[in-house]
């Protein structure tokens, strides 16, 4: 460890006491506001109307950024803020997935919201503080420390201290024993850091660390989209730091404690019998996908030119599993049996200022592995596990990163990049220490690595301009919606996750709607109507964890040994039912499944009215890329010829025969292009919204979204005003 | 060496007077749900008696908070201060040793303290002691392969 510090060591700027108070029913009902430029700290009340149509966590968030931003309002002005909030299922103990936080800022990426969802301690730890939310505002004049003591009930701001580490593995662990009062108050402090790559690019991300007492040293979770990291540096915040210490079963003051505890324990059984038989999430965590993917041709590979490679065995499962540690309760929040936030210890470092140390790598999760994996052509899994380590101590989004990077290692193969362009930096396919430079030169602030760490949508505008290439191809090739990079699974051969993509609303992330397998492998949803239908329910459905403060995978990387006997498996009925039973437990207050749906409701379209409100929302902010729909390249058709020649065949209904590559890429094109806008029309019409993707007054009125200032937004948009 | 509660079947008639001791001395009341030791009846006079063997501590492992750890006498107890009521021990005991009382915040098992021996009126129970096996040993290797995972 380097150099260590106190307390005392810090300067006080300011200091707050606005006292503890306890959760009732899983609500604080108060948030706190911090201005870290004007030093105003102080709470604000929760009224029942905001609980009631806002709910909590992300439905919070939203509410209290569009309070504090205008429809002007850059991702680097100082009204911007972060919003970490949490929802009141958040922090309960026994139902499995319970400890995240929602993040949500203007995005330096999309410029309009972006939401996060982020496991660690800090969440919880605010919340038993008695917060339902924080809101960070203002630019710091100086480097800044936020202190957040639940216990006491204090809120301090410190100058941070010359000599403190900024990369997030030292900082966070500098911080975690600066701020524990002894060594056993090293568990109660979380800290929410970025890293110097944060301060250069616009994929910055916030680490929220938690402390492993059988690692003896922090680990960290990553709200990892959208760029909040770049936020928070961009206010001179250093970090966050939460303490809280006597955390016990009921702080949530539940309606029926022992229903959570039975519910709770209902599913603690069924992940400790099902999971070595499903998904062995306690043993791979979520890269137990690696082999499927591949198998089912969905896992990137070169910059998701194809799904497949011979060479996808090397990063199968059982990989990961020996090199993670196993047989440790490594989950993000305490309680989570599913234990899935695995980590690779006593890795040797190979590059990089850190070159020759021994660190603990928290991951790879399966979007790490495919995405500065195969996605690179990287096969070498020390090679990823330097990438995500890296990614994560500099406060970089693996995701971003790696779409990024195949996109470079794609202009690269095409002769758009070369040595001078790059600065030396060699990237060829699979030359992940070429990768590792461009992260080390972001860290730096060194040209090219500031260059890549634009992402996609600024390269591929530049690449043209700059260099003369051929603009069509790079925008093909840049896979991003609104300015995020895509996550990492192929979506070319399922329309209804080509939706589930880009017809989000912060960009295509995969939690909204994961649809391949319903539609692509068990061509469930068949119809556009269908898709719509899909398109409707499973982001509804997601988004409501992201109100309550849960965690999505225990709903499906887990099932009931019956599930399939349910009539409609792919919504795992009975985990339904225990969310609602364990919302009912903790609130008191009674909920359907319709219930369910119409609070994500609300808080979907008002996020989609946010990004009306910041000149977004439209049709044409919804399409993909040619690459994340179809064949861009003569040679990515022809190795799916037999596919794509039988589609043509039977669902275009043109003859391939004696027709060139180009011929058949153009007619495919053409096609898939059509079929997309047509499945645009469906789910906009589902969804209540007009053609041109703004939520209608009467929609808005019919799911009580019907807020003055929202409504005025929309008629402005549909009037042609806005 | 572990020290544990050794369980003879075959001489329990259920007179129940081992969870009736049980709950008085840790609960303060007769009430075989909170006796750290079970009788299940399995019918025909026979009896089935569930009680931690002190071996397998998968708990141990499980514990987020390492609340739950093994004693010089090799007895696993748990530190209800670090305890946060997760149950994940609960879940993962092969044997149902590890109880919760429904509402109540923390779990409970049986230490070996040997007061049920006492007043068992069959010599059904007895304070044991046996070697440290493999399986005792493994919470350990495990914690171990993370320790000191940086330079």
């Amino acid at each position: 460890m380097s150099q260590t510090f106190s307390k005392q060591d810090f300067k006080l700027i300011k200091e707050v006491k606005l006292g503890n108070k306890p959760i009732h029913r899983g609500y604080a009902m108060r948030t706190l506001y911090v201005n870290v430029g004007s030093q105003e700290i102080k709470d604000k009340p929760v009224s029942e109307d905001m609980k009631q149509r806002f709910i909590g966590g992300k439905g919070f968030g939203l509410k209290l950024l569009w309070d504090g931003t205008k429809p002007a309002t850059k991702w680097n002005d100082p009204e911007n803020e972060i919003v970490i909030a949490m929802g009141p299922v958040c922090g309960n103990t026994n139902y499995p997935g319970s400890g995240k936080s929602l993040v949500v800022s203007l995005s330096p990426m999309t410029g309009v919201p972006i939401d996060s969802n982020v496991g660690g301690f800090f969440g919880p730890y605010l919340k038993f503080g008695g917060w339902d939310a924080l809101e960070l505002q203002g630019k710091a004049a100086v480097e800044t420390i936020v202190f957040i003591d639940s216990n006491e009930g204090i809120v301090q701001l410190y100058e941070s201290p010359a000599g403190i580490e900024q990369d997030t593995h030292l900082l966070a662990e500098q911080l975690t024993h600066a701020f524990a009062v002894d060594e056993k108050d090293l568990q109660s402090i979380a800290v929410v850091s970025a890293g110097r790559g944060a301060d250069h690019s616009p994929m910055g991300l916030l680490n929220f660390s938690l402390y492993d007492k059988r690692r003896q040293g922090i680990r960290v979770k990553q709200a990892g989209r959208g760029g909040i990291g770049t936020v928070l540096r961009n206010k001179k915040i250093r970090a966050v730091v939460g303490r809280f210490g006597g955390v016990s079963q009921n702080l949530n003051d539940a309606a029926d404690p022992a229903a959570v505890q039975r519910v709770g324990l209902k599913l603690h059984r069924e992940i400790v019998v099902n999971d070595d038989k499903q998904c062995k999430m306690r043993k791979q965590g979520t890269a137990h996908l690696m082999e499927v993917m591949n198998d089912y041709d969905l896992l990137p590979t070169k910059n998701h030119k194809y799904g497949q490679d011979p060479k996808g065995p090397e990063l199968a499962s059982w990989v990961w599993e020996k090199l993670f540690s196993q047989n440790l309760p490594d989950g993000c929040w305490f309680g989570c049996t599913m234990a899935c936030a695995h980590a690779v210890d006593h890795f040797l470092l190979e590059t990089g200022p850190y070159k020759g140390t021994k660190v603990c790598v928290d991951g790879p999760e399966y979007e790490t592995a495919a995405g500065v994996g195969s996605n690179l052509y990287v096969y070498d899994p020390h090679g990823i596990l330097e990438l995500n380590f890296y990614c994560d101590t500099y406060g970089i989004d693996t995701i971003s990163f790696g779409t990024t990077t195949g996109f470079l290692m794609e202009c690269w193969e095409h002769g758009i990049l070369n040595l001078e362009r790059t600065d030396g930096i060699d990237l060829t396919w699979g030359n992940w220490q070429g990768a590792a430079q461009i992260l080390h030169d972001m860290a730096d602030g060194k040209r090219f690595g500031v260059l890549a760490g634009r992402g996609v949508k600024f390269l591929a505008d530049y690449f043209a301009k700059e260099y003369g290439a051929d603009a069509q191809f790079l925008k093909d090739i840049a896979l991003h919606g609104k300015g995020l990079e895509q996550s990492e699974y192929i979506s070319k051969e399922s329309l209804a996750q080509q939706g589930g993509y880009y017809l989000t609303n912060k960009g295509p992330q995969h939690d909204e709607a994961w649809l391949i397998f319903m539609d692509m492998v068990n061509n469930r949803i068949p119809t556009f109507e269908n898709k719509a239908e899909a398109l409707h329910y499973f982001p509804m459905f997601r988004t409501w964890f992201g109100l309550q403060g849960l965690c999505k995978l225990p709903w499906n990387d887990v099932e009931p040994a019956d599930n399939a006997k349910h009539a409609e498996p792919n919504k795992v009925p009975e985990h339904v039912d225990n969310y609602r039973e364990l919302y009912e437990a903790i609130t008191g207050q009674a909920l359907s499944w319709e219930g369910m749906i119409r609070m994500s409701e609300k808080v979907y379209n008002f996020q989609r009215c946010f990004n009306v409100r910041q000149g977004g929302g439209r049709r044409q902010d919804d399409y993909p890329p040619y690459r994340a729909m179809g064949p861009v390249l003569e040679d990515e058709y022809e190795a799916r010829a037999e596919r794509y020649d039988k589609q043509m065949q039977e669902k275009i209904g043109v003859d391939p025969a004696g027709k060139s590559t180009a011929e058949k890429v153009k007619i495919t094109r053409q096609f898939r292009f059509k079929q997309y806008d047509s499945l645009i029309d469906a789910v906009f019409k589902r969804r209540g919204w007009t053609q041109d993707g703004c939520p209608t007054p009467e929609h808005l009125k019919n799911i009580g979204m019907d807020l003055p200032e929202v409504l005025a937004v929309v008629e402005a948009r549909i009037a042609g005003q806005a | 060496m572990i020290k544990y509660l050794k369980l003879h079947d075959d001489k329990c008639v259920g007179c129940m007077t081992c969870t009736a001791t049980c709950s008085r001395l840790y609960a303060k009341l007769d009430n075989p749900a909170k006796s750290r030791l079970q009788v299940n009846p399995l019918g025909a006079g026979k009896f089935h008696l569930i009680a931690c063997d002190q071996e397998c501590r998968k708990c141990v492992a499980e514990c987020p908070t390492q609340a739950i750890s093994v004693n010089s006498q090799g007895v696993v107890l748990i530190n209800k201060s670090l305890c946060v009521g997760c149950l994940a021990c609960v879940a993962v005991c092969p044997i149902d040793a590890m109880r919760f009382f429904p509402g109540e915040s923390t779990p409970y098992k049986c230490v070996a303290c040997g007061a049920c021996v006492k007043t068992c009126p069959k010599d059904a129970l007895e304070i044991g002691s046996k070697e440290d096996g493999p399986a005792s040993q493994q919470y350990q290797e495990f914690a171990a392969v993370a320790q000191g995972a940086r330079t």
